[in-house]
């Protein structure tokens, strides 16, 4: 008995610095919570009601209409502007895999010594913290009609004119954005690679493998995860992007944040909100699908 | 790594990569070099004399809209985002080192901040504050959009790094009798804080170029990158080149001060 009662508050204390560490837990992520919840959460439940109500030339007006979804869908324009982007973000895309798999593959495997790897790795990470603006309109004057590629060719005699398609254009456009994100896939694929167990590939060779087999049967399955996260950075870059497609394509072409664009300025909020929903939706679903192949938790 | 001689794949791919920095930084050195066309020059190649004209012409007040004003709330703007980015980080990653009901939601509701189009975070918020009758300012809503797309990103570097970081430190200050607080304060954060300075990089250059979410939560008066998104379509001479040169020059000027502090830090806690 005597026992029992010497016992009891041992038993409890753990339960109770337990409680207390779980509290803490809870404080440590309430600020991240409630600026998540505020300016995130909170702003796309107004966008989902907006998107029922009714509007005219000046104001809103609280109602449940569904024409916004109804004229959004039923355009051809909408469509024909989704594909557009779908486009767009599938070349990027393909064009990004490529260059960023294999600008990592040199660094992870062919720079032997650790502070060689930084300091390139740096120099390819430093033009991302810089303006975007600035980066896409610097484009200009390279392509431009009397930029310096065409000049150059002019010069040398290759082309009798100029040529018109290297500038506001749907080129200009894919350049610029892969220009703008291949940075998202150069990381991601890094970072997995550098965690391949270099036995690995030892082992793959003492038993006889080509160079070409260790790069499709050992690198290439290991750095899945990698290429999965940077594509879903990539595709959801490219799907958000309005700025890069009007700036490039010289109003030529257009993507759905642009067509939602549009739709702000002119204070068709309601009608931007129902394409704020169709799209986010969309993005949701692909990013989805590429979260069945890769665990994010595991891979940082 | 295929064999120790450096054979023919390795040049190859260091072509490779050396055309992809090339594709990095030539457009940008066209500006860099283009902004310092003389006064009668235009927007491309080639140079017609070299003069700094158009950065007289970039200080003058009223020759290209409001610089100084839209670069001060910019950079204010990033120091805010910086800290705020810096402090919840790092309490989330705290957090997230023990379980708690709600992490995975939370966790997932961050990572939801990344891939939700900005346009649409733009959109929701500018709604928002119309429908509540705040009025919207880079300092409020503004502030919060940014966050949105910071936190993510320094959510997901904690994590990274709480992941490679043993408890065992920890344990030994505890068994040493350190109070939680100084296990945190001379343990912990001293190991992390090279870490947490990439935050803060983050933070202030993703916050400092920041276009999308700005768009519809400015408010009244500009942040830099809308300012130079104005000039694009409306300002046709090579002040818009000065303008992307010096901007792209602080940019770096930051990059290169916070990299020099923490190789700095790194190497004098190897020395100690």
């Amino acid at each position: 008995m005597s026992d029992a009662e010497a016992n009891a508050p041992k038993a409890i204390s753990p339960v109770r610095s337990f409680s207390i560490a779980s509290l803490s837990a809870y404080l440590q992520a309430l600020p991240l919570a409630l600026i998540l919840g505020a300016f995130l959460l909170l702003p796309i439940i107004m966008i989902a009601v907006v998107s029922f109500w009714d509007y005219d030339f000046a104001r809103m007006y609280p109602d449940f209409v569904t024409f916004n979804y109804g004229e959004t869908l039923g355009s051809w324009v909408t469509w024909k502007t989704y594909l557009n982007t779908l486009r767009y973000a599938a070349m990027v895309w393909a064009v990004t895999l490529v260059i960023g798999f294999w600008v990592a593959y040199f660094l992870a495997f062919h720079v032997k010594t650790a502070t060689i790897q930084t300091v390139l790795f740096l120099i390819c990470t430093v033009p991302f913290l810089t303006s975007n603006i600035i980066r896409m309109i610097s484009w200009i004057p390279v392509l431009g009609r009397n930029g310096l590629i065409n000049t150059a060719l002019v010069d040398l005699g290759l082309i009798p004119a100029p040529i018109e398609w290297l500038l506001y254009s749907d080129f200009a456009v894919v350049l610029a954005m892969v220009h703008l994100y291949s940075l998202f896939m150069v990381v991601p694929i890094f970072n997995t690679m550098m965690r391949i167990d270099r036995s690995l590939v030892e082992a793959a060779r003492d038993a006889g493998a080509s160079g070409w087999q260790i790069l499709t049967n050992v690198i290439i399955p290991l750095a899945k995860p990698g290429m999965a996260i940077g594509t879903i950075f990539v595709v959801t870059l490219v799907m958000a992007d309005f700025i890069t497609v009007q700036v490039m394509s010289g109003g030529q072409s257009a993507s759905v944040a642009l067509m939602m664009k549009n739709e702000m300025s002119l204070l068709q909020y309601p009608a931007a909100a129902a394409n704020a929903v169709i799209l986010l939706t969309l993005v949701l679903i692909m990013v989805a699908g590429i979260l069945r192949v890769v665990d994010i938790r595991k891979e940082l | 790594m295929v064999s120790e001689k450096r054979g023919r794949e390795f040049y190859i791919l260091l072509a490779f990569f050396c055309l992809f920095v090339l594709f990095l930084y030539g457009p940008l050195s066209a500006v860099f070099i283009l902004s310092f066309q003389g006064p009668n020059g235009g927007l491309t190649f080639p140079l017609n004399g070299v003069s700094l004209h158009w950065f007289f012409n970039l200080f003058e007040t009223q020759a290209v809209g409001d610089f100084g004003g839209s670069f001060a709330r910019s950079f204010t703007l990033g120091l805010m985002v910086m800290v705020v980015t810096v402090v919840v980080s790092l309490l989330a990653g705290l957090a997230f080192r023990r379980k708690f009901r709600g992490a995975t939601a939370l966790f997932y509701l961050a990572i939801a901040s990344l891939v939700v189009p900005s346009i649409i975070i733009s959109l929701g918020i500018g709604v928002l504050f119309q429908q509540f009758g705040f009025q919207p300012a880079w300092y409020s809503s503004g502030f919060g959009a940014h966050l949105t797309w910071t936190l993510p990103f320094g959510v997901l570097i904690m994590f990274a790094v709480f992941n490679r970081f043993s408890p065992e430190y920890e344990e030994a200050a505890r068994d040493l009798g350190a109070t939680p607080w100084q296990s945190f304060v001379h343990v912990l954060l001293p190991m992390i804080a090279p870490s947490l300075i990439g935050v803060g990089l983050f933070g202030f250059t993703l916050s400092y170029d920041e276009f999308a979410r700005t768009l519809m939560t400015s408010g009244t008066y500009n942040t830099l990158p809308l300012e130079i998104f104005g000039m694009t379509t409306n300002v046709t001479t090579p002040v818009l080149y000065a303008l992307g040169t010096v901007t792209t020059l602080f940019s770096l000027l930051i990059i290169a001060s916070t990299l020099g502090f923490i190789f700095y830090m790194n190497r004098r806690s190897r020395r100690k």
